[in-house]
């Protein structure tokens, strides 16, 4: 039997990971950083592009003006990341080496609904330490439509029409949806939200969209990579924007 | 004989210091149907003979892509070719992984050889059944090689392994001073004609011949079926010419048609091997 008089009470005891005053701390140091950046990708009747700038930056400073946030991963399909770059990194190169694994063992290249799908896997894989990566998956699917997948960081993904990611995607979208006119995604049966717009007009879209979110918000800037995905291949193009 | 006696398992030696199993899995290689390498200053051209189990199957590939800048040919068990295959692929994306880099060709094939060695040295293992032709091209330029069940490999400028190899061996030992300079038509051209040496009867035709190419800007590359049809009518024109070396002592014999003239060039290659008696004899196990 402990004696009544110990020299201590637990309720006094300091608590774990709490201050002098009692205040509890939070870690100083975090695995994530944010790069900035925004991306952005439209499917039409027979293409799809996709577009992201090209601008990585780390708190109020840039890191550099020409970094690709887009990976190609076949002729018809491409992932573009927003978010962390170093967790895009790590991701796309994982992405591209299960690509080469699928074409050693189906002899053809991987669907953009298979790639699709494998990204969201992929995703959830590390959903206890996830990817900070927001993610545009696009490309042809099998029909030869376009075909937009977009994703949150732990892999929950829809097929949409458009859709645009990073730190500038809230400026963007409604220019988007007040351009390209989306069904509501809550409608049955699902409505095809491919865009019914010649190529030409969405590309002069998508390069107004980017004008205008990177006047007000800071990480979007310098160049925009446009990727335009056709039955014909993969075409670039690339959009200066401001430097400031 | 006394080989009987220690032939049982891997780990027995004979009191002449042989492992009569690693050497029996070396006779799979040769059950094998032939398969064709060589080398110029850019470029390595791998030729195989496919062999169709009857009529009524498919003929059964025997190359396969390890990576955008390597690829091999395989004789013997075909499932132990599909194992090393897949060891391969696998080694070469994780070293993009890690390294962004192509994997050195030699380094890989350094890999599979010591696998090859750990089933000679291990009595609840079995020898690899298969020997690999492997043809890449990393910084140090085109490379072939060629692995056997022992574990041993050596680098080549030409090679022919499998069924009747010794007939196309023959072929490229009298060329192989030409290839470092030969276009890479030409060296196609070789490695069919060295295949063709190896035929015991018929022809190469485009549904039993296959033809793979890498190189210096030349990512791998498998032609086959419509793709070759093109190589074998060059083939048969200079036949019909007369200027394929083999062609003349036909031509020279009794001036056949130019149907008869591959058979003919066959016959001229196996002259020298002093005409195998197994022929077509079917191995018990898959051995293509």
């Amino acid at each position: 039997m402990a004696a009544a008089t110990a020299g201590y009470k637990l309720a006094a005891a300091p608590k774990a990971g709490a201050d002098s005053q009692g205040v509890k701390q939070h870690a100083t140091w975090s695995p994530y950083d944010d790069n900035g950046g925004t991306c952005l990708a439209v499917a039409g009747a027979d293409y799809c592009i996709v577009a992201a700038t090209t601008r990585m930056s780390t708190g109020y400073s840039i890191l550099t003006r020409r970094s690709t946030k887009i990976l190609q991963l076949t002729d018809k399909c491409v992932i573009a990341s927003a978010g962390c770059q170093v967790d895009m990194k790590a991701l796309q190169k994982l992405l591209q080496s299960r690509n080469v694994m699928f074409q050693h063992n189906h002899g053809k290249p991987m669907s953009c609904k298979g790639a699709a799908q494998l990204l969201s896997n992929t995703l959830y894989y590390k959903r206890f330490f996830p990817y900070y990566t927001f993610n545009l998956c696009a490309g042809l699917d099998e029909e030869g439509k376009g075909a937009v997948y977009t994703y949150d960081a732990i892999g929950s993904y829809e097929r949409t029409g458009y859709s645009c990611q990073g730190s500038g995607k809230d400026l963007m979208q409604p220019v988007l949806d007040n351009q390209l006119k989306a069904a509501s995604p809550l409608l049955v049966p699902a409505r095809n939200s491919t865009t019914t717009l010649p190529l030409e007009q969405a590309i002069d879209l998508v390069k107004d969209a980017f004008v205008s979110a990177g006047e007000r918000d800071i990480y979007t800037g310098d160049y925009v990579e446009v990727l335009i995905i056709t039955k014909d291949g993969i075409r670039r193009e690339e959009l200066q924007l401001k430097l400031d | 004989m006394f080989r009987n006696q220690y032939d049982t398992d891997v780990t027995t030696w004979s009191p002449q210091g042989r492992l009569f199993q690693v050497e029996y899995a070396m006779e799979a290689v040769k059950q094998g149907s032939c398969a064709v390498g060589l080398v110029s200053n850019t470029h390595v051209v791998l030729a195989t003979l496919k062999r169709a189990q009857n009529d009524l199957s498919s003929y059964q590939r025997k190359m396969f892509k390890i990576d955008d800048h390597m690829g091999i040919a395989i004789a013997g068990l075909t499932a132990d070719g599909r194992v090393l295959c897949k060891y391969m692929r696998n080694e070469c994306i994780n070293h993009r992984f890690v390294y962004e880099a192509p994997m050195p060709v030699g380094r890989l094939v350094r890999q599979v050889a010591d696998k090859h060695q750990v089933c000679t040295q291990r009595s609840w293992k079995r020898p690899f059944g298969v020997g690999l032709l492997v043809g890449g091209y990393d910084r140090s330029g085109p490379h072939l090689y060629n692995t056997c069940p022992s574990g041993n490999y050596y680098e080549y400028k030409a090679m022919a392994i499998g069924a009747r190899s010794q007939a196309a061996k023959t072929y490229l030992e009298k060329h192989y001073e030409s290839f470092p300079t030969a276009s890479v038509e030409a060296m196609v051209q070789h490695g069919l004609r060295a295949l063709a040496a190896t035929l015991s009867e018929g022809e190469l035709t485009k549904a039993n011949c296959a033809v793979s190419i890498v190189g210096r800007n030349a990512p791998y590359v498998v032609i086959e079926d419509d793709d070759v049809e093109p190589y074998l009518q060059m083939l048969k024109a200079e036949e019909d010419a007369g200027d394929a070396p083999m062609a003349a002592d036909e031509a020279a014999a009794g001036g056949e048609a130019a149907a008869a003239a591959e058979g003919g060039a066959a016959a001229g290659g196996d002259a020298a091997a002093g005409g195998d008696a197994a022929g077509e004899a079917a191995a018990p196990m898959e051995t293509e």
